[in-house]
């Protein structure tokens, strides 16, 4: 597995993560050999198997879109908040410059 | 006081009126003020809630209400309305949900009460609780052992007596492991079977909550309480809710037991695999048929896992950005992107930060088709191995883990060799099949072993009746840490 610098930058700027040159290092270190210890699958023959992604069997279940009075979503969201709250409104980073 | 009680006699001594619902809950605050330091098991208590609910008690009756009453204590990820719940994280402090999970709603409606949260790895990721932001649970039998993980501090809860039954999460053994290495019965039931709605996810297609009880009559009661569908949870099946209770003390007579021959490998300690056949023989005793088996794409489970896991992981936490929940950064941010990357790269912990990186490397364009879709290719076949061996017989038997309780920090730098303590309770998270650990022994330095029972997709029934016999004849439970 060859991995350096760069590709861990560009994964974790994929990922939103700001790190450390030292936390860089570390998982330039490690994570070559994690992914070379998932790579032992490439033993295995696939052809016509189908891949799993639900494990019970369940698909597409849906519900109706029940509209539910009994609970006062925003109050709750206001009082659970650990940023601030102006005007009942909660206050975080402007998404726009 | 306290009398190490189960959920059965609790229930008992308050229907004979020998103690009040207040005196119970207040004698196991005084206890764990006295224990948890040294085995760092509770991070958090909730006194106040507490005793908010035994006001409440006269709204619950003791003949109705399978948990009334009855002190537990919660995983640190399952919500709990007003109560701080940090998933272990430095990320989540501070956190307090405005809602509960289904989970401890359904615990609460049986008469529950809850003491406090409990210690596991950081967002449940880790086989140790050492990547806990809170550090390591120790283990009761040898405090310079782990606990294991990730729901280590539910575990180890059990035989020190900090609650009568504990809730836990299994991903891919982190409640059957843990429970195996701290002497408590510890059920994974089938994938869906109780709702995850408001428990902190890790891994989506393998979650899996559960619990860890002193005894096996006491995790049927629990699973009862907490088991069937839910509208808040789209992956919880239709399926009728059996009756556990009743199920518990049917006996082994005719039952069909296999030994899957790859979970008696080089790399299980002879000790292990010597005091899970010791409860084989106690089964066979009992009249169950004991039948070889083998599940070929075992060796493959653990490859399987550490691709399809961590892809997962990536995903789930893509919501933690500093807005919705916990901490947020406020140093260098410049913008909006600046604090998203900020506020991640500082609040997750090694360990998270490995599993992030390899999920986006495993799902990213270019490895998508080779790893991730492999992987899944890859969980099919082992799926399949459980189908096959359950035509033939009603029950896998075979040990939890690989070892014994290792030594804190042993494994804690190298993570290839932490994900193989996985390697035996992997299959059947990627299969969604349910699966129990019930104490077995002790190994001859007095470290707990447990005897891993595996059945067919919503046959908990089986594993509660099963793993009662092997109880009945080793008696684990009654062999408490001395302190």
């Amino acid at each position: 597995m060859n991995m350096d610098l760069k590709l861990i930058e560009h994964l974790a700027k994929l990922v939103k993560l700001d790190l450390s040159q030292e936390q860089k290092e570390l998982l330039l270190e490690q994570l070559p050999s994690i992914i070379e210890s998932v790579e032992v699958l490439n033993e295995v023959d696939t052809t016509n198997v189908a891949p799993t992604y639900q494990s019970t069997g369940l698909t597409n279940v849906v519900r109706e879109d029940e509209y539910n009075a009994q609970t006062n979503l925003g109050q709750s969201l206001l009082n659970h908040t650990q940023h601030e709250v102006v005007n009942d409104q909660i206050k975080v980073k402007s998404v726009f410059n | 006081m306290l009398e190490n009680f189960t959920i059965e006699s609790l229930i008992k001594a308050y229907k004979e009126n020998k103690v009040s619902v207040s005196e119970v809950v207040s004698a196991y605050y005084d206890r764990i003020e006295q224990i948890n330091p040294r085995f760092n098991v509770y991070v958090n208590t909730c006194k106040d809630l507490a005793m908010q609910r035994v006001a409440s008690m006269p709204k619950y009756d003791v003949d109705k209400h399978l948990l009334y009453g009855v002190p537990l204590g919660l995983k640190d990820v399952f919500s709990y309305k007003d109560c701080e719940v940090t998933a272990c994280s430095n990320l989540l402090k501070g956190y307090k949900p405005s809602f509960n999970a289904e989970a401890t709603q359904r615990l609460l409606d049986q008469g529950g009460v809850v003491l406090g949260m409990l210690n596991t790895d950081e967002f449940t990721c880790g086989a140790s609780s050492e990547t806990s932001c809170y550090g390591a649970t120790k283990n009761p039998y040898d405090d310079s052992c782990v606990a294991g993980g990730s729901s280590g501090g539910s575990a180890a809860c059990i035989p020190l007596d900090l609650g009568v039954f504990a809730t836990g999460t299994d991903t891919g053994g982190s409640i059957r492991q843990p429970a195996s290495f701290c002497n408590a019965v510890g059920i994974k039931p089938t994938y869906g079977r109780i709702p995850r709605t408001g428990v902190i996810s890790m891994a989506s297609s393998l979650d899996t909550v559960g619990h860890m009880t002193k005894t096996v009559m006491d995790a049927a009661i629990v699973l009862q309480a907490m088991a069937g569908h839910s509208k808040y949870d789209s992956t919880t099946p239709n399926v009728p809710v059996d009756n556990y209770i009743d199920s518990v003390n049917k006996g082994v007579k005719g039952l069909k037991v296999g030994l899957p021959k790859e979970y008696f490998g080089d790399s299980v300690d002879p000790e292990v695999s010597a005091q899970v056949m010791k409860s084989v023989e106690v089964l066979k005793k009992n009249g169950a048929e004991i039948v070889e088996i083998s599940l070929p794409y075992t060796k493959y489970g653990v490859a399987v896992y550490y691709i399809v896991s961590p892809s997962e992981v990536s995903a789930n936490m893509e919501r933690y950005d500093g807005i919705r929940y916990g901490q947020f950064a406020t140093d260098g941010v410049t913008d909006l992107e600046s604090y998203y990357t900020k506020t991640r790269g500082a609040g997750f912990g090694n360990e998270m930060l490995r599993r992030i990186m390899v999920g986006t490397f495993c799902l990213s364009s270019e490895s998508y088709e080779a790893y991730y879709i492999k992987a899944q290719k890859v969980r099919t076949l082992l799926i399949e191995d459980f189908k096959k061996a359950f035509q033939k017989v009603d029950v896998i038997a075979g040990p939890v883990a690989p070892t014994p309780a290792f030594k804190l920090n042993s494994k804690a730098t190298d993570p290839v060799e932490m994900y193989l303590c996985d390697a035996l309770t992997i299959p059947s998270n990627c299969a969604g099949i349910p699966g129990i650990s019930v104490p077995a022994g002790f190994t001859s330095a007095g470290m707990p072993v447990g005897l891993q029972l595996l059945a067919p997709h919503f046959k908990e029934s089986t594993l509660f009746q099963t793993a009662k016999v092997v109880e009945d004849e080793f008696r684990c439970f009654e062999k408490l840490p001395s302190l």
